[in-house]
């Protein structure tokens, strides 16, 4: 017995087994080390990646704030000369186009948009899933070429420059984001809490309106705000078509100032002392925009609870 | 007994006949969302229209030569859009040579390697930085990185190399190079973000299976978690790619406006977004065309992108 069992010929699946633990083995305390080197290096580029964020939020706080003043943020601009270089004034009015702006923007597009939102949470023909690709391909668009779209439609019949311009693209550029924001909240409501209502008798507008929307709530509101956020520091579409206003300008129907422009157009002033108020306008640009979406998070966080 | 049943039974069709009823009165529900939906969608044929309409003139006139062409001066034709086309697409690859590695680093940094409670801290600082108008990124640009690419970086590259191609020609900051770097910072918390939800995915048996074969956790992450994620981290590098190639105010902000083939990264250049911004608003008749043509391309090649990134990330996400 045992003289046929040494006679059989060595296991091929032993020997390589044997092989494969002593390589490992082998190479165990290089292996180590090279997986140490290599975490080393992840979280050392994860660090690198906060360095740029770090210096951004430095220079904003630091350069922004020592050119923000009480009276800089609610006056008027005024044109600096060679003699008079500080007299850069204020950006009152900046601050006020890109609030009314940002503001009938949302009006604009908040309606569509959830409406948007509901179709495409409730239809699957094919035609919905059509528009439903586009969409998405949409938020990916570079918002510049809303800039040309507002243009051609509205700037072109108006003859002029105008915040209307502005309005128009921002709410294109926000429908999209918004729609999917409320799709995707619409279809997280439970089936059941829908059958439940239609169970009951109650038609599908009555159910959307006292079930869906209700308990869709605090996700359609993050969706507003985050859009709401995104279009107040967008740039490029108000460039192409907003103008530019040194006074406080209510109508939409006349050239507005917006906060991202003049960030811009002082950027690349002739004027140092305006290149440096680039950064208050900035600062004061995106405490708005943090308002906005950091208020998404609370708003959220504050439906959710409520409803426990 | 007898009334009572005849009672239910009437009540019963009028509740019968009350459902008919709503079921039918509720078509202005769905001709409100129906209506919604062509009426956007109608917005967005009259958006697309917009452009090819603008564009129509300089196409007609210039034709193939407005894509192929390398003269772009505005005011006068015929106009070649080659440069802009080179600039666009070697900026997109300069920002993502630079933010693909940094940003599957951090993504898998921020899964695997960070404490818990820095996690969610370093997760709202992404998005924080996705949350920063591009306006501010092009100012940030000019006044930090334009002086560092300067004293520093310029230096070094052309240091080491040589002064060999690409890093030579004169370096004053503005340039291909710094507009690359500027949208890498851009579009990195897309490729954090993006790339973390699709390798939280993978499933935990994979990687408990790589551990326990004696794997260490960098054979793991390097030949488990990345191969089985790597449909989702296309995704992720394609929508980075959309981004960059689209972004428009940070990119003429630092790029130096110079619609030129650039001869070496330091040189300054001009993309298509940046050109349509920079030029826009000086641009009358055939040159007001040209830049809708631009547009154009830039929408066709930035749709593209986006699509084929949805297409990836879904794919990656479904698995789940």
């Amino acid at each position: 017995m045992t003289d046929t069992l040494t006679d059989l010929p060595p296991d091929p699946i032993l020997e390589r087994r044997a092989e494969i633990q002593m390589r490992a083995a082998q190479t165990l305390g290089r292996r180590t080390w090279l997986s140490r080197v290599f975490l080393v290096a992840l979280v050392a580029a994860f660090v690198l990646a906060l360095v740029p964020l770090g210096s951004l939020i430095f220079a904003l706080i630091q350069r922004g704030v020592s050119s923000i003043s009480w009276p800089f943020l609610h006056t008027l601009p005024t044109q600096p000369s060679l003699v008079d270089q500080s007299a850069i004034g204020g950006i009152g009015n900046a601050i006020e186009g890109t609030v009314i702006i940002d503001f009938l923007a949302g009006l604009i597009a908040i309606p569509i948009a959830v409406l948007l939102g509901l179709y495409l949470s409730e239809a699957s023909s094919r035609a919905a899933n059509f528009l439903r690709a586009i969409i998405e391909i949409m938020t990916g668009l570079p918002s510049i070429l809303l800039g040309v779209f507002a243009y051609e439609y509205v700037v072109v019949p108006m003859k002029t420059f105008s915040g209307m311009a502005g309005i128009v693209a921002l709410s294109v550029l926000m429908v999209p984001l918004i729609a999917k924001a409320s799709e995707l909240s619409f279809r997280g409501v439970p089936a059941t809490l829908r059958e439940a209502g239609l169970a009951l008798g109650a038609r599908s507008s009555r159910v959307t309106r006292g079930v869906i929307i209700p308990a869709a709530l605090p996700g359609m509101i993050t969706g507003i705000l985050l859009s709401l956020a995104r279009a107040m520091g967008e740039t490029a579409p108000l460039l192409l078509v907003i103008g530019a206003s040194g006074n406080w300008t209510w109508s939409p129907l006349k050239q507005m100032s917006s906060l991202p422009l003049l960030t811009y157009n002082y950027s690349g002033s002739q004027y140092p002392t305006q290149r440096a108020a680039a950064w208050g306008v900035a600062l004061t640009l995106v405490v708005m925009v943090m308002i906005l979406s950091l208020g998404s998070r609370f708003v959220a966080a504050r439906l959710r609870r409520e409803r426990r | 007994m007898k009334t009572k049943e005849t009672e239910t039974h009437v009540a019963g069709s009028e509740v019968a006949e009350r459902i008919r009823r709503s079921a039918t009165s509720d078509r202005p529900y769905r001709f409100l969302l129906r209506g919604t939906a062509l009426f956007f969608g109608a917005v967005i044929v009259l958006f697309v229209w917009s452009v090819l309409h603008t564009a129509w003139p300089a196409l007609r006139e210039f034709g193939f030569h407005m894509v192929t062409g390398s003269r772009w001066v505005p005011g006068t034709g015929p106009y070649g859009a080659l440069p802009l086309l080179v600039d666009t697409l070697l900026t997109t690859l300069i920002a993502l040579v630079i933010a693909v590695p940094v940003g599957l680093a951090s993504a898998l940094a921020l899964l695997f390697l960070i404490p818990q409670r820095l996690r969610t801290t370093s997760s709202a600082l992404v998005e924080l930085l996705a949350a920063v108008p591009s306006v501010v990124y092009g100012l940030w640009g000019l006044w930090y990185l334009i002086p560092w690419l300067n004293k520093t970086l310029d230096p070094f590259l052309a240091g080491i190399t040589g002064g060999a191609w690409p890093f030579n020609g004169p370096q004053e900051g503005f340039s291909v190079l710094l507009a690359g770097i500027v949208l890498s910072i851009m579009i990195l918390p897309t490729i954090v973000a993006i790339s973390r939800d699709v390798i939280s995915v993978v499933p935990n048996d994979l990687i408990e299976g790589g551990l326990s074969l004696g794997a260490t956790r960098s054979q793991v992450l390097v030949r488990v978690v990345l191969p089985s994620a790597r449909t989702g981290i296309l995704g992720a590098i394609a929508l980075g790619a959309g981004r960059a190639l689209g972004e428009t105010i940070a990119v003429a902000m630092v790029i130096g406006s110079n619609p030129q083939l650039p001869r070496s990264l330091f040189s300054t250049g001009a993309t298509l977004a940046s050109t349509i911004a920079t030029e826009f608003g000086e641009a009358t008749g055939s040159t007001g065309s040209a830049l809708a043509a631009l547009a154009l391309m830039l929408m066709i090649i930035t749709a593209a992108v986006n699509a084929g990134a949805r297409l990836l990330t879904k794919r990656a996400l479904a698995h789940r």
